[in-house]
């Protein structure tokens, strides 16, 4: 048998299962409010002793926030409240629930993150009523290597877990960023969460858990077992080994760019081999700050980044404030769809000089310095725009002129909106969520938000086309370049640079000199052809391996 | 009362981490000190379920403000350092 979820610890694990339940309390609590408050501080005082003991910092730090909660002067307001006389009350199950319940609600309504942590309270609540009736709350012993299966794990649970013999996590709720995910990449033990069904797995059967990519096996013969085992390895020692420009197996060059905001950034891309910055983002000196960054300010920051990339490419963006990244003293007007509304490029709009100001200080500091800069705009919807921004980039000297194309109508009018620029970088995170109409940023939506989807691939493709037709380059500068298979497809579609987080580059340089430029052609025409995103990765899986 | 506006700086919003931080430093203050959205009820930094329950995103802007004291000042200047440092960098 086989379970799937979602992989969010990468690595081969073989083991007995040990299941980790949770009984609910049937028999009624007795307490008055100054027992409950003992207790609320005992769990507190018992949550600060674990944060103490344990060595892995994001344990405690996910201990000692849960302490933190324990003792907030909001909960504990909450729980008096529900508990107004001095009295023994008969069953304070309901009060104390309740007490937490809008705090849950609360969080919960935020979704993402925050979501999760409703974990957080659902086991301090649980602590509390143990604690109560006299219960031990009891932790999670193991005696012998095991696979711990859980519908979900407490956050400190997982936290406290005994090293020596935890050799994977599955649980069958959770996201990405639960706790479980979060401490299982910290421990470097494979973890997978939202797997359904594995809670039916009786106690002691041995599993195998591929945490890369969230499949779990039951009676796994040794074959197989050594069969993944491998591979794991050598996905590990590929991402370590190839070094150099990016390339493909048949020689064909692939220029491999990171993403930077700062020189830190720039110096950490240097040191993993990147040809440059693929994505300078300019943001980071507007977004803390009520007034204007003076031209001086912005030419010492881009020439920090410039001079650590001597020799080599670097792509500005300019300023992308607004939507999810408002700059105060630009984006001062309430908007009711702030990702449809007045931000990248549309701020000559309404705060024109500010861009005025960013080109010149941009030309300013690629004066003298060895590098090769080049420069781009965000959130360029039409031709008249580019054209626009080619003219004033270009009266100011900057030689190499680009925009983004993260709008359906760029990526539509591509063949028009390139002509009147050198080059293009695909922002393909905006693209798919415009083109889905989806907002990437709610959880709810995550199954509509993926760029494996034909509807934004073929989007890419018209876009590829567009610059082909007119033989301008076109790079990608968004998630999709640091997922090894998406790359590889994108490079089917057309594309010849791909632009990442300096972290991802090693193991797409590695992945990406094992496969032909034929390969991802016929990739990329299969992908095109299906009708989900799930088919399309399949796919990429089938042809590429993982 | 001395107050200020921090942009949030960490990617996932104002989480456990800097939430916890801003939590010590408020309830260590002695002196009432509250957050918020701009124009919006503020909520007590001392208490952690109130910090998350704002649910602050990255770029978001709120508004620190520490009743006057002694070191009002100096703790509102910590508080806006904690809110504009990215934690998850």
């Amino acid at each position: 048998m086989s379970y799937s979820g979602i992989g969010v610890s990468p690595g081969i694990a073989v083991g007995p299962i040990r299941r980790v339940t949770r009984t609910q309390l049937s028999e009624p609590v007795p307490a008055s409010p100054r027992s409950v408050f003992k207790a609320l501080d005992a769990v507190a005082t018992d949550l600060e002793k674990r944060a103490e003991s344990v060595a892995l910092e994001v344990a405690r730090d996910v201990l000692s926030a849960q302490a933190m909660i324990a003792r907030d002067p909001a909960l504990v307001e909450a729980i008096g409240a529900r508990l107004l006389d001095d009295i023994e009350y008969p069953d304070v199950r309901s009060q104390i629930t309740e007490a937490f319940a809008g705090f849950k609600e609360a969080l919960a309504a935020l979704g993402g993150y925050f979501a999760e942590r409703v974990a957080d309270l659902e086991e301090i609540s649980d602590r509390l009523l143990a604690m109560l009736s006299g219960q031990e709350y009891e932790d999670v012993k193991l005696s012998e290597p095991s696979v711990i299966v859980a519908l979900d794990l407490t956050p400190a649970d997982t936290a406290s877990l005994d090293l020596n013999f935890a050799r994977a996590l599955v649980v069958e709720k959770g996201g990405p960023t639960s706790h479980t995910a979060i401490v299982a990449r910290g421990l470097g033990i494979p973890a997978i969460v939202g797997c359904v069904g594995i809670m039916d797995v009786p106690e002691g059967q041995i599993i195998m858990v591929d945490g890369r990519e969230g499949l779990v096996l039951t009676n796994p013969s040794d074959g197989e077992i050594e069969a993944r085992n491998t591979r794991e390895e050598s996905l590990r020692a590929r991402a370590s080994s190839v070094v150099g420009p990016g390339r493909l197996s048949d020689r064909t060059p692939i220029s491999l760019l990171a993403n930077a905001g700062n020189a830190q950034d720039a110096i950490s891309a240097a040191t993993v081999g990147a040809e440059g910055i693929g994505l300078f983002r300019t943001e980071l000196l507007f977004l803390d700050r009520n007034d204007e960054p003076s031209v001086d300010e912005q030419v010492e920051l881009y020439r920090s980044v410039f001079e650590a990339m001597a020799g080599r490419r670097v792509v500005v963006r300019t300023l992308d404030a607004g939507s999810d990244k408002p700059v105060p003293f630009i984006n001062a007007i309430h908007e009711e769809n702030p990702a449809l509304g007045v931000r990248g490029w549309r701020l000559t709009r309404t705060a024109d000089n500010v861009l005025d100001r960013q080109l010149d200080a941009i030309a300013a500091a690629s004066r003298a310095v060895n590098a090769d800069i080049w420069v781009m705009a965000p959130m360029i919807d039409v031709p008249s725009e580019a054209a626009e921004f080619a003219h004033r980039a270009r009266a100011r000297g900057l030689r190499r002129v680009g925009v983004m194309v993260e709008t359906p109508a760029s990526a539509i009018l591509a063949d028009k909106v390139l002509a009147e620029v050198d080059f293009a970088s695909l922002g393909t995170n905006d693209l798919t969520q415009y083109v889905m109409a989806a907002d990437r940023l709610d959880s709810r939506l995550s199954d509509l938000t993926s760029t494996w989807h034909p509807a934004v691939l073929r989007t890419i493709k018209m876009a590829a086309s567009g610059a082909e037709a007119l033989g301008r380059p076109i790079g990608v500068c968004g998630e999709a370049a640091a997922n090894p298979q998406l790359a590889a497809i994108m490079i089917g579609l057309g594309v010849s640079s791909l632009s990442m987080a300096p972290s991802a580059l090693a193991e797409v340089r590695g992945f990406l000199a094992q496969v032909d430029r034929a390969t991802c052609v016929r990739a990329a025409e299969q992908v095109l052809a299906v009708s989900s995103a799930d088919e399309a990765e399949g796919i990429a899986l089938d042809l590429f391996g993982s | 009362m001395p107050s200020q506006i921090a942009i949030v700086a960490s990617t996932i919003g104002l989480h456990a981490r800097p939430a916890s931080l801003l939590v010590k430093i408020a309830t260590s203050a002695g002196v009432p000190i509250t957050m918020g959205r701009v124009g919006q009820k503020a909520v007590n930094a001392a208490s952690m379920l109130s910090v998350l329950a704002l649910g602050a995103k990255s770029g978001e802007e709120l508004e620190v403000t520490v009743t006057d004291g002694p070191n009002a000042e100096q703790v509102l200047t910590q508080l806006v350092e904690i809110v504009t440092t990215d934690h998850d960098g």
